[in-house]
């Protein structure tokens, strides 16, 4: 088992308060990690460190390695933007931008130096086709992302994120605002995106973590209790928490 | 909806219960002493609001009347499109005047346009707290600096300088007027811009971070195409100030009926022409009527940059 993305001893803090501690996580290649724990367990904040998102939030300190493919991405010789184009993610709430269909898609490749418009036209294709809404926008790629629906929208960010050839995406309850539809629509394209992609996603649902993904990380408190194989978690947890959790005792 | 389908009919019940006074005001809608209190303050909210309505009314009608006589005794295209104002052989063109009033509202916001999106980004995006709040409080004094004090700054300081730095015989001229209003629109540009900026939801900058796009890419390819509705705004704005702007200018451009045919030469604007020449214009004179024409000219103007901004603004409440 490869991980391409891990954590070692990994803590952080928000001013006084210690929201990771001592995480050693490890996260395979081509498979899906599912982080769960109730709300303020700290799994939305690891998610973000392992792109530096966290960065942004003044106030936050951090200690412990994050290593991705063998680099520690707080290494000072480490470009943020290399690691965030390599290192993909898609938010909770839809976010895609004020503009086109077609230039939310383009924006990541546009900035990257991509100028060339059948190029530009291809990979807005090939993202849409991977986020599996292509024949569902092809013929209005002119028209404002806004004017999608929640989930249209969330897989418009999804082939947003597609577009600059990650490596890793992060998924912070991408379905959490949408309809059981579009979320089903979307857990499908998890299942298809691993092929080509290492998935790293926070949920709420116990349902949609046993359904998606190969492993579980479970949070409370800041602590990781406990990681492994998703069925193992599910079946056979070890630690009392992560079984009181996941039989819907607490969180 | 359903408590005020009911009403009517409280009242009804009540009115039975009550004796003659009560029942006399009851048919004026009044109940009792704090109702009548009510009524008359509303009546003086109406009154204070209606005054602004009033005085835009007087204030078209006026310009209306007044102005159109000697529009009608010039001839229309005499009157707008006439190069020459010379009131002693009663040569009224005003096509000077509108060409430099449309030169320095275009020179203010090529130069305070940029300079203000700027700032506005700067104090909305990276800035820290501090700085912010330094060159907040300078935006705000400079936009609480009358505009007579613009005049005679720019009248000692400007003016000579552009004499020297150009070799001119006179300083006064169209670029001088153009550097005074460019500083003159700068706050209400950075206000109104920043605000919009900042109104950008954090959302969209985020995702802009997470695709590998820098601080300052994000800034420039997502905030400032989010808030272009608002900044539009701010550059209206800053239109509308430009234009209608009078005593600065008058003592910096040389207030000579010219027409702008460059920089360096001494101009006179729509605002200028009026103020500079109707304490010499006999009353009852073709001159005085066609200053008042003039007016009705700006005043048109202004009306049009409203109608603009206006459309700006109910766009950015339909985003």
């Amino acid at each position: 088992m490869d991980a391409i993305l891990k954590t070692e001893h990994l803590n952080l803090w928000y001013g006084d308060n210690h929201a990771l501690k001592d995480v050693n996580l490890e996260m395979p290649e081509h498979q899906v990690t599912a982080l769960i724990g109730p709300s303020g367990c700290g799994k939305s904040t690891f998610l973000k460190t392992l792109d530096r998102m966290n960065d942004l939030i003044p106030g936050v300190r951090i200690e412990g390695q994050v290593i991705y493919r063998d680099r520690n991405i707080f290494d000072p010789q480490v470009d943020v933007t290399w690691l965030r184009r390599h290192v993909g993610m898609v938010f909770q709430k839809p976010n895609p931008f004020p503009m086109s269909i077609y230039d939310n898609i383009a924006y990541g490749p546009r900035t990257h130096g991509i100028r060339g418009k059948k190029e530009l036209d291809q990979i807005v294709e090939n993202s849409l086709r991977g986020a599996a809404i292509w024949d569902e926008v092809k013929d209005r790629l002119k028209k404002s992302a806004l004017s999608l629906s929640g989930g249209q929208q969330q897989r418009i960010c999804i082939a947003r994120a597609l577009a600059v050839e990650p490596d890793v995406l992060l998924m912070d309850e991408a379905t959490s605002a949408l309809d059981p539809i579009s979320t089903a629509k979307i857990e499908d394209l998890i299942a298809d995106l691993k092929k080509s992609y290492t998935i790293v996603i926070v949920t709420h649902n116990m349902q949609q973590a046993t359904r998606v993904s190969d492993r579980c990380a479970f949070f409370l408190h800041g602590e990781l209790v406990e990681s492994g194989e998703t069925e193992q978690i599910f079946s056979v947890p070890k630690d009392k928490r992560t079984e009181d959790y996941i039989t819907g005792r607490f969180g | 909806m359903g408590d005020m389908s009911s009403m009517p009919e409280q009242e009804k019940k009540s009115e039975e219960k009550t004796s003659g006074m009560t029942r006399f005001k009851n048919r004026f809608g009044l109940r009792s002493a704090r109702d009548v209190v009510e009524f008359i303050v509303h009546a003086i909210f109406f009154l204070c609001g209606f005054v602004a309505v009033a005085c835009v009314l007087f204030i078209s009608a006026y310009l209306i009347i007044s102005g159109l006589p000697a529009i009608a005794e010039i001839g229309v295209v005499d009157f707008l499109f006439g190069t020459t104002w010379n009131a002693n052989q009663e040569q009224f063109g005003i096509l000077p005047f509108i060409l430099t009033s449309l030169a320095g509202t275009a020179g203010a916001i090529l130069i305070g346009v940029p300079i203000g999106i700027l700032t506005a980004m700067f104090l909305a995006k990276v800035a820290n707290n501090k700085v912010a709040a330094v060159i907040r409080s300078a935006v705000s004094l400079l936009a609480g600096i009358p505009s007579v004090v613009y005049g005679l700054v720019g009248m000692m300081v400007l003016v000579p300088a552009i004499r020297e730095l150009f070799h001119l015989a006179s300083g006064a001229s169209l670029l001088a007027a153009i550097v005074v209003l460019a500083i003159m629109i700068l706050p209400s540009i950075i206000n109104v811009a920043e605000t919009s900026l900042r109104a950008v939801p954090k959302e969209y900058e985020e995702a802009s971070l997470a695709l590998g796009a820098t601080h300052i890419e994000t800034i420039f390819r997502v905030s400032l195409p989010a808030a272009r509705s608002g900044v539009a705004t701010a550059i209206v704005l800053g239109i509308g100030r430009a234009i209608g702007e009078a005593m600065a200018i008058i003592m910096v451009s040389g207030n000579v009926a010219n027409m702008p045919t460059s920089l360096f030469t001494s101009v006179r604007f729509l605002t200028t022409a009026i103020a500079s020449e109707m304490n010499y214009a006999t009353v009852g004179s073709l001159w005085r009527d066609a200053l008042f024409s003039i007016g009705l000219v700006l005043f048109l103007f202004i009306m049009l940059i409203n109608v603009i901004l206006n459309v700006f603004i109910k766009n950015k409440k339909e985003d």
